[in-house]
């Protein structure tokens, strides 16, 4: 029997990865996608260039040697170690990862080690603030003829897709480091479904609850949780649809209380199904034999 | 009929656990692990190994998906919490100087050779050619960086740039920051370069040896050998070292996304690349040193045979840190 009994629904996702933790559990988690590290990154430069701004502005009127020998310090740390100077004291996010929900993690599930955090953040020099000054610059005084000009847009261009070319969205930085960047976990724990006086009212036979799989159980489930002010109209139809289905012998007086005859053959076919998988047996879907 | 559902019993058993453990990691995110008193603290692995175990559980015999899809990203928070960075800025330093540093760059001593040699080779043809070619040297050292010093100005015009600097006495702090952030940055370009496997930095690392070689000429065509030795002491064993050590950094990731050996290639690059960040770290360190040497040693000490011992005797200094300090 695998360890893994039930995954959860996303877990088809492309982007879900396996963490294997010291204590030898599979936890599984998602990878953040392209479009989230853009906006995370974007956030990240825009309060960099704000704040190199007061600093800069700073200096200039604080005036005296050593205001400006201070400013001049604080604009080369800020400019350098503002990622990595995060990441650290943060473990793992800078103020946009944050606010994007965006989390840095070790990629073989150790702990995020310091040097990997300079690691990474260190090849933004060629990632980011070189594309950046091209950008401003026209690459003047970086290359200087038509060739090399050439070769450099390349090589930036290959750097900046490079995450949206591999499975894992590395950006080389992520390379360098072993690590890669996963959306922050945070499903809520919803009341349970079944209590002790669930489903008193209906019975059903052995017969009528093996017709479902685990897949139908969980999209049943999904249904009981979904928002109340929906979930009406839906829960009829789907109470007339499984009483349909399963040839309970009073469709019409299950649909007249969809509400609770859906919990009660819900309890009931996890009921079944739980105990199946206590020995051993695991029916994924309605049409696993 | 009364439904005993053992993964409902199950749940109603761990739930307490599950959800004092939830607190905690919340409190974790928000406010970093500092912030958890001596007994949360202590509770906390114990918390996390226990929703572990029972995420096992809940895997084996429940079905309800947002339970386990709870657990699972419970169980994901506490183990980044638990395995986060979590040395204190203190102890981080102290294990940085003691021996990550030195062991580091022991261990990158081939590189360190490769961009050493790289180096010497510029600045040998550089000399060499500049000494038999002088119109070479515009194109060693671009008119921008000259300032003045080239073949058309007279032995005593460079004689006097090597004494003293226009910058006053209460300019250095300023001017020493400037070329530690100058420098520190083109030493970390260089490194960042060595992914494109080493090759950008190898350039770059050739490039400033045919400057230095081609200023060594101009210097030497002048009968000025010895006070621009003098000059360039002072900082320019440990600036030249800074360079060396970033284009090491940068060639170990260019080296190990070519020779992978027998590792996976993504695997080898995260392991070299992180002791190259911390060689890299050391780098930024020697560039700090240089520009304080630069800025204000050599504004200071206009002796030459003064320049040479404190120029040399720093550098002996760092070399022998680097090669016997921490264990071997």
């Amino acid at each position: 029997m695998s360890d893994v009994a039930v995954l959860p629904q996303d877990q088809a996702d492309r982007l879900v990865r396996e963490v294997v933790t010291p204590e030898g559990v599979v936890v599984h988690v998602r990878l953040a996608a392209a479009s989230a590290r853009l906006g995370a990154l974007i956030l990240d430069l825009a309060i960099l260039i704000v704040a190199l701004m007061a600093v800069g502005l700073l200096t200039l009127f604080a005036g005296g040697h050593l205001g400006r020998t201070a400013g001049l310090l604080a604009l080369f740390g800020l400019r350098s170690f503002y990622f990595s100077g995060f990441e650290l004291a943060w473990n793992g996010r800078t103020p946009g990862k944050r606010m994007t929900g965006l989390r840095v993690v070790n990629r073989r599930g150790g702990t995020l080690m310091p040097a990997a955090v300079i690691a990474r953040n260190l090849m933004r020099e060629v990632e980011l603030f070189l594309p950046l000054s091209i950008a401003i610059s026209g690459g003047a005084g970086i290359a200087t003829d038509a060739w090399s000009f050439a070769a450099l847009l390349i090589w930036v261009c290959v750097l900046a897709f490079l995450p949206v070319f591999n499975h894992d969205r590395l950006r080389a930085g992520d390379m360098v480091a072993g690590t890669w960047v996963i959306v922050e976990p945070k499903p809520a724990l919803l009341p349970e479904l079944v209590s002790e006086a669930t489903g008193a009212a209906y019975r059903f036979t052995t017969q009528q609850l093996t017709v479902y799989g685990v897949k139908e159980l969980q999209v049943l489930e999904e249904v009981l949780r979904s928002p109340s002010a929906s979930r009406q109209a839906l829960e009829c139809d789907v109470a007339q649809r499984i009483a349909r289905k399963i040839g309970y012998p009073n469709p019409e007086a299950a649909a007249l209380d969809a509400g609770k005859f859906l919990e009660a053959f819900y309890a009931a076919q996890r009921r079944r199904l739980e105990a199946e998988l206590a020995f051993g047996r695991r029916r994924r879907d309605k049409y696993d034999a | 009929m009364a439904l005993h559902l053992r993964s409902a019993v199950f749940r109603r058993e761990r739930e307490q656990t599950w959800r004092e453990l939830e607190a905690l990691v919340e409190r974790t995110e928000k406010d970093g692990v500092a912030s958890l008193d001596a007994a949360s603290l202590a509770r906390l692995p114990t918390l996390y190994r226990a929703t572990l175990s029972g995420l096992s559980v809940a895997r084996a015999i429940s079905l309800d998906a947002n339970l386990l899809s709870y657990l699972e990203a419970l169980s994901a928070r506490a183990y980044l919490s638990v395995y986060g960075v979590r040395e204190r800025p203190g102890a981080l330093l102290a294990a940085f100087f003691a021996w990550r540093l030195p062991a580091a760059v022991r261990g990158a001593w081939k590189e360190i050779a490769l961009a050493a040699a790289v180096m010497l080779a510029g600045v040998l043809a550089a000399w060499l050619l500049t000494m038999r070619d002088p119109g070479l040297y515009d194109s060693f050292v671009s008119p921008g960086m000259q300032g003045g010093r080239n073949f058309h100005a007279t032995a005593d015009e460079l004689r006097k740039s090597l004494v003293g600097h226009d910058e006053s006495v209460d300019q250095l702090g300023f001017f020493a920051a400037w070329l530690f952030s100058h420098n520190a940055g083109i030493g970390m370009m260089s490194f960042a370069l060595g992914f494109a496997l080493g090759v950008p930095t190898l350039i770059l690392t050739f490039y400033n040896g045919l400057m230095l070689g081609a200023f060594l000429a101009l210097f030497q065509s002048n009968g000025l050998l010895l006070p621009l030795g003098g000059w360039l002491s002072i900082h320019g064993p440990t600036e030249l070292s800074a360079l060396v050590l970033s284009a090491a950094g940068g060639l170990k990731l260019g080296g190990a996304v070519l020779f992978a050996g027998r590792e996976p290639r993504l695997v080898r690059l995260a392991r070299e690349g992180r002791d190259a960040a911390v060689v890299m770290m050391g780098a930024v360190l020697l560039f700090l040193i240089a520009g304080l040497l630069e800025g204000l040693g050599r504004q200071l000490i206009l002796d030459t045979a003064l320049r040479y011992l404190v120029g040399w005797g720093v550098f002996a200094a760092l070399l022998s840190y680097f090669l016997w300090k921490g264990p071997r």
